[in-house]
């Protein structure tokens, strides 16, 4: 395949002659129409808000992020974002991890009906998703009658944390188990058979072998699931107690509700620095590539 | 932009009363063509004179420049220097549209979304060419390769072979002067691959057009070319017939790339007009031709083919001929030959090295034994003296 | 299998059913919905205790959740349009040309993916707010544009990567101008590449909830923001016959891009060797 290189190299056309220096930049004019909108439809709204965040009454100032850091009530909805999330990841890894392990050593017509059973529930409205758990877990619900009929007494599954993790970990399942399972599948086969013919029981040769090569996977679905969990707004808000507040919820509160855009701006603000911080990590651990081709 | 311009054609219309296209394949020129991608330097100071109706081979192994060299030819990679001239016109700096040049690509590149017929038909509907002329001339070239009834398959559809030959007919339909191929057959196996080298051959012959053809596959150049340019590091090694190139190599190279060499360097001690000889450092000297003028002292190698090689037991006693003695270590039936493989020079293991010999198969066969002491002897006019500073492979 | 069985042994028993609950749980409600939506009684139960169509019927005979689809279809199709060309042109050079800060262009063109949406939508909210140009449908649409402008250009640029660049010099060398073999041949060929981005981005956009939350308003009401608001109301069937719809509607959409798909593999390059 050298040749082949050697050719797409040749058609790269690395800029050498000012014929192909115009080429490129023709080419690169193409980029524009995409860039520009981004630019005034998303770069500059981003700015705007950054901006926004440190506007008062009287010019610039630094009190919305003062109020936030200063008031137990913010904090606490910042550390119970946090909590969430990593509840959230947590649950995901452990019923992701089988999963994904089971799908990427199971025969090509398995796999195919089991990721059917992960895509279809993917790219079904997130919405009619959360409202077939609200009809699930309401008071009135199937599942409440049942635990009552053999007898566990009346839990409350909806409306406060639990219905809250049910429903998050629901919906971010499928990107923790499409990670791993991205990994998984790259992972030789053969390697365990070698550790078992090299005389490792079947938990050694997972857990000294297998184990160890699909950690990338594990960082990538942790820390993909962790960055949605946390800026969620949709299922905490409709599964959620009113003690599940979390940074995505108040922030639509103030905008929508108290209409303090520039205290909005700053939490906003302050979710994208976790989110970006979250994210290189994310880039470090497992790379760009990986966190789109899990995603789609 | 040139878009709007109408390709350049060499259809002359009406075509209906001739069997055959009647063409002349055009001549081509490169002047100087140069490529260098930033600090790579991909193609350095390429000249070469290609005559009408020539099959032009350009051989080397992968990295040598030649597909580059091809690239530059069809339009697809401008030349960092230097010019290009089809029948004298300078086409340098034409986009490759306007060239009329048919290309064949490796791996064909059929557009899968067409049927044969389509494909084929392409070039023509890009010239304008009228319905019912189209159907006839496409008719006619799939007649020619041999693929009547084809026309509504797709790509996928065909085998590889036919594959190639679509992609032969859709390059050649709109009847081009000049064909360019890159590695045409290098995806077919080697049966399919031999029995359409031929066949290319025949046609390229019918038609009487130019031909550039890149490979790196040597047999396949020397079945077909009319003339073969070895290609190496971006540049021209040597250019020559096949049997220039087979019989008398420039370089140790072109020798080792093109057939089988053995090797022996040595230091020239004597030089006449077309002989000269060489002492190896074990202390034996070689005559062999010259395949340029040496001074004395000068570091040489000397390039001889095993087929020329053969053994005695006992040291020949006339000067028309070298020998070197050696062991026997390796002997392997070929069918219609054996290959010996001799060790020579062993007292001084640094020295020592291997010689392949290859004796026709006789029903005395196999006339010696591994571990044989034997002499490894051939003619001082099948030994070709080449630039020792020349690495060989 | 062979292969799997010596994988398999005591251990993976309970992993097996481990992983099959786990697919169970996702695939489960997806179950509840439709039942529900085929229900007789008038209040929302599970089981269903009859079967009906009532629900199907209130959906379609209210102007409401009709004209709430019909500002969905809108927004939708504005949205993956605009994203399938401003993505197909960006993916041209971002696969093709080697240029000094190609990472950082990737990067900005992608980050709509990264940014979480409710700070997105606020954003873009903010934009629109001081320009007054919230609650229009084409607001709406811009919003997500933004938002499955990655999506697309993700899987153009593979779809790209993966075509042979010699079809292109083919058809140039026989004579078609740049933007003929671009039409001709490039396209044709990337196609079935650029719709299943275009279906992707359509499902998207048609599911989406926070841009329209923000952007949109009474004129501008989308499925997604119709269905929020009653579920946050009231909890009624009619929601679960909305909700098989859109259950279809993945199916549909998810069955379209796997056929396409499967175009790609026997339309692509020639057998290589």
């Amino acid at each position: 395949m050298t040749l082949a290189e050697a050719q797409s190299s040749a058609l790269a056309m690395v800029p050498a002659d000012a014929a192909e220096k115009r080429a490129t930049r023709r080419s690169l004019l193409l980029l524009a129409p995409a860039l520009i909108f981004l630019a005034v439809f998303f770069a500059y709204p981003l700015f705007d808000m950054f901006g926004r965040s440190f506007e008062g009454p009287e010019g610039l100032t630094i009190a919305h992020y003062e109020a936030f850091a200063t008031r137990t009530i913010y904090i606490r909805v910042l550390v119970i974002t946090f909590q969430i999330a990593l509840s959230v990841t947590l649950l995901c890894l452990a019923i992701g991890y089988p999963i994904a392990f089971v799908m990427a050593n199971a025969s090509p017509m398995v796999m195919r009906v089991m990721l059917v059973f992960i895509l279809l529930p993917f790219f079904t409205s997130m919405l009619v998703r959360t409202y077939a758990w609200m009809v699930i877990l309401s008071p009135k619900g199937v599942l409440v009658a049942s635990i009552e009929a053999v007898g566990l007494g009346t839990p409350k599954l909806i409306y406060n944390r639990t219905g809250l993790l049910i429903g998050m970990v629901y919906t971010m399942l499928p990107y923790m188990v499409l990670t791993l399972f991205s990994i998984m599948k790259t992972i030789d086969q053969s390697l365990t058979a070698v550790a078992h013919s090299l005389g490792a029981t079947a938990w050694q040769s997972f857990r000294r072998v297998y184990f160890p090569l699909s950690l990338p996977g594990v960082a990538g679905g942790s820390l993909l699931v962790f960055i949605l969990s946390a800026g969620f707004y949709i299922v905490p808000r409709l599964m959620g107690g009113d003690r599940d507040q979390m940074l995505a919820t108040i922030i639509a509160y103030q905008v929508d509700i108290l209409l303090n855009w520039g205290f909005a701006s700053a939490m906003a603000v302050i979710l994208l620095a976790i989110t970006l911080v979250l994210f290189g990590l994310y880039a470090r651990f497992v790379g760009l590539r990986q966190l789109l081709a899990s995603k789609f | 932009m040139l878009t709007a311009e109408a390709p350049a054609t060499n259809v002359s219309l009406p075509a209906t009363d001739r069997n055959e296209p009647a063409r002349g394949g055009a001549v081509i020129a490169l002047e100087s063509l140069s490529k260098t991608y930033s600090e790579v330097v991909a193609v350095r100071d390429f000249n070469l004179p290609v005559e009408g109706g020539e099959f032009c081979t350009l051989l080397g192994p992968s990295g040598s420049g030649k597909t580059t060299t091809l690239m530059m030819i069809a339009g697809f990679v401008q030349p960092t220097r230097g010019r290009i001239l089809i029948n004298g016109s300078d086409v340098t700096r034409l986009p490759p549209q306007r060239r009329g040049l048919g290309v064949v690509f490796q791996n064909y590149a059929l557009f899968p979304h067409m049927s044969v017929f389509d494909n084929v038909a392409f070039p023509l509907a890009m010239r304008h060419v009228p319905g019912a002329e189209v159907r006839e001339l496409v008719a006619r070239m799939l007649k020619i390769v041999e693929l009547t009834g084809f026309e509504k398959r797709l790509p996928y559809q065909l085998s590889g072979g036919q594959q190639q030959r679509v992609a032969l007919a859709r390059a050649l339909v709109f009847e081009p002067t000049v064909l360019l191929m890159d590695e045409p057959l290098g995806a077919l196996d080697k049966k399919l691959r031999a029995s359409l080298q031929l066949e290319l051959k025949h046609l390229q012959r019918r038609l009487n057009v130019t031909v550039i053809y890149v490979t790196h596959d040597q047999e396949e150049a020397l079945t077909m070319s009319d003339k073969i340019v070895v290609m190496r590091d971006g540049m021209i090694d040597q250019v020559g017939t096949p049997e220039d190139l087979y019989e008398r190599p420039e370089t140790a190279f072109v020798a080792d790339f093109i057939g089988e060499a053995n090797f022996v360097t040595g230091v020239v001690t004597a030089t006449t007009a077309e002989f000269a000889t060489i002492e190896h450092p074990a202390g034996r000297t070689i005559r062999g031709v010259c395949a340029h003028r040496f001074e004395v002292g000068a570091a040489a190698v000397a390039s001889m083919r095993p087929e020329q090689l053969w053994l005695a037991t006992g040291r020949p006693t006339g000067d028309d001929e070298n020998a070197l003695p050696g062991r026997v270590t390796e002997i392997t039936y070929l069918g219609e030959a054996i290959k010996y493989h001799v060790i020579v020079g062993e007292a001084r293991p640094r020295l020592a090295q291997t010689l392949v010999v290859r004796e026709r198969a006789r029903s005395d066969s196999a006339r010696f034994a591994e571990g044989d002491a034997v002499h490894v002897v051939w003619p001082v006019t099948e030994t070709r003296l080449l630039d020792g500073r020349d690495d060989v492979g | 299998m062979d292969r799997e069985r010596s994988r398999l042994t005591v251990g993976n028993v309970p992993v097996r059913i481990a992983a099959w609950s786990g697919l169970a749980f996702l695939i489960g409600p997806l179950f509840v919905i439709v039942p529900v939506s085929f229900s007789s009684a008038q209040y929302l139960t599970f089981p269903p205790p009859g079967l009906s169509l009532q629900w199907y019927e209130r959906f379609f005979s209210s102007s409401q959740w009709l004209d709430s689809v019909w500002v969905s279809l809108q927004v939708a199709v504005i949205s993956s349009i605009a994203s399938m060309v401003l993505g197909v042109l960006a993916a041209f050079p971002l696969v093709r040309t080697e240029f000094r800060g190609k990472m950082v262009v990737y990067a900005v063109i992608l980050a709509p993916m990264i940014v979480p949406l409710i700070v997105s939508a606020i954003a873009i909210f903010f934009l629109f707010a001081s320009l007054g140009l919230t609650g229009t449908v084409i607001a709406i649409a811009i919003g997500h544009t933004v938002v499955v402008l990655p999506v697309v250009v993700i899987i153009v640029t593979a779809t790209l990567q993966a075509f042979d660049i010699r079809l292109e010099q083919a058809a140039i060398s026989l004579g078609a101008g740049p933007l003929t073999a671009f039409r001709r041949v490039t396209l044709p060929v990337i196609a079935p590449g650029v719709v299943s981005g275009g279906l992707f981005a359509f499902l998207t956009s048609f599911d989406e909830l926070m841009i329209p939350l923000f952007l949109g308003g009474p004129d501008a009401q989308t499925l997604a923001v119709r269905i929020w608001n009653s579920v946050i109301l009231e909890i009624e069937p009619t929601i679960a016959a909305v909700s098989t719809f859109l259950i279809v509607l993945a199916l549909l959409v998810l069955g379209l891009a796997s056929l396409l798909q499967r175009i790609r593999p026997r339309s692509g390059l020639a057998r290589s060797g």
